[in-house]
């Protein structure tokens, strides 16, 4: 194994993600810049992350299902979501912080401003979190959330999704997206999904059903992998410091 | 004819994170009690080395009005200039009571955000450069597609802001501004005051980073 020394994360592909002016999801029309982004030669600051000790995380944390569970067990389907996290050259990120919130089977979110007539569940909370082991794996297990409606236009409706949020190894790969569910038919019309202007990359937002590891008479799995940026090795002159 | 590309995966696209980002990631602002150690603003242990200070302000849309959804992050380096982190690859050791990262959310009334953290020291920049004492920051909000990255500098450091090399690479001298904190004292505590302006007269430099 030679001494890798490392340079800066590759740039990121700005055309793999959504503008930040997207008139579709009205909101982003007062919330852009209007000024182009200033793209900046990489430091110390940002090649840097924070580190999250294992110890911070209860049992519970990874698990939806009963972390909130007070007298009895939440509504709804019991879904698993496993997969990999890795960075864009395809090695694993270990021991990274992914956290994920949602909403529960009628589509209702446990938040102060959420005024949707769908039932809250008194046994569901609907966050959790776990770190990367060394191979970028994850898993966690939940009630699959329901589709809601939200003020877009007036009769919009989110396909069924999980947030989630990565903090790695650099600053520069913190990420917060979306997760969906194979075979929605709200994700042809969703209008930040849409925001991604490639289909290749809103296909990567979706979690795929994976039948082989589904747990009999218990519950159904889904597949989803994460990829983040990735730093260059660097053989010649190392600028970085 | 892709096949003359070699196989390099893309990176997962961003998508907003909502105006219930707290759930996931500040349940205690949503009075969610799940887990029994939740993140937060306070960046400052007993034993932390440096200077005590409070960072706060608003962050403003394009008709000047407070987000009151919006969730921050800092990240920065101890007192000496050190990044609590692996990638860290300078020698010396950083305080082992600072963990460098925080995060907040917006308070749903006023739209007022802060941090009790330390006054970074001046850390190495490129090819043996020096960077002017700074907190990075990001934010995350409802209508925000992709995390909004930018630099918190310090008034009080004219003339290493002066030699920042990053601030220097800001062809438009007078938007350098926007990037600068202002430091006041309130009963004895040192307050760097940072508003962000999102879109429109004097709109906060954002990063590509």
């Amino acid at each position: 194994m030679s001494q890798h020394s490392w340079g800066a994360y590759a740039q990121r592909n700005t055309e793999d993600h959504p503008p930040a002016y997207a008139e579709g999801y009205k909101t982003s029309v007062l919330r852009s810049p209007k000024n182009a982004l200033i793209s900046i030669n990489e430091t110390l600051t940002e090649v840097t992350s924070p580190h999250f000790s294992p110890n911070l995380f209860g049992p519970k944390d990874n698990d939806l299902i009963l972390n909130y569970a007070k007298d009895g067990l939440p509504i709804g389907e019991r879904v698993i979501v496993h997969g990999y996290v890795r960075d864009q050259f395809g090695r694993p990120v270990k021991n990274a912080l992914l956290e994920v919130w949602q909403a529960n089977a009628s589509g209702r979110y446990r938040h102060p401003n959420d005024k949707f007539i769908g039932a809250m569940d008194p046994n569901f909370g609907g966050c959790g979190r776990t770190l990367t082991d060394e191979n970028g794996f994850y898993i966690f297990r939940t009630i699959k959330p329901g589709p809601y409606p939200w003020r877009n236009r007036i009769n919009e409706w989110r396909p069924a999704h999980i947030h989630f949020s990565l903090i790695a190894d650099g600053w520069a790969q913190r990420l917060i997206s979306q997760f969906y569910f194979e075979g929605d038919t709200l994700i042809d019309t969703c209008p930040i999904l849409k925001t991604i202007p490639s289909e290749d990359q809103r296909r990567a937002l979706i979690a795929l059903e994976d039948k082989n590891n589904f747990i009999e008479a218990d519950s159904r799995c889904y597949r989803f992998d994460i990829t983040l940026r990735g730093r260059r090795a660097t053989y010649f002159e190392n600028d970085l410091t | 004819m892709n096949n003359w590309n070699f196989q390099e995966l893309k990176e997962t696209p961003s998508q907003t994170g909502g105006p219930y980002v707290h759930i996931g990631l500040l349940p205690q602002q949503a009075n969610i009690e799940v887990f029994e150690n939740n993140f937060n603003n306070q960046l400052v242990q007993d034993q932390t080395k440096g200077e005590r200070i409070r960072l706060e302000g608003q962050v403003f849309d394009g008709l000047g009005l407070p987000l009151r959804d919006v969730l921050i992050e800092i990240w920065q380096a101890d007192a000496n200039g050190i990044f609590p982190s692996q990638a860290d690859t300078r020698e010396q050791k950083a305080d082992p009571a600072f963990h460098g990262w925080g995060r907040t959310g917006a308070d749903f009334e006023t739209g007022i955000w802060s941090f009790n953290t330390i006054k970074p020291g001046a850390t190495a920049g490129r090819k043996g450069s020096t960077q002017a004492p700074h907190i990075a920051l990001v934010i995350f909000a409802r209508g925000i597609n992709l995390g909004l990255h930018t630099r918190v500098y310090f008034e009080d450091e004219a003339e290493a802001n002066a030699n920042d090399p990053i601030l220097n690479s800001i062809e438009w001298a007078p938007r350098r501004q926007t990037l600068i904190a202002k430091r006041s004292e309130q009963n004895g505590e040192v307050v760097y005051r940072f508003d962000i302006r999102i879109q429109g007269d004097n709109e906060t430099v954002f990063f590509d980073i």
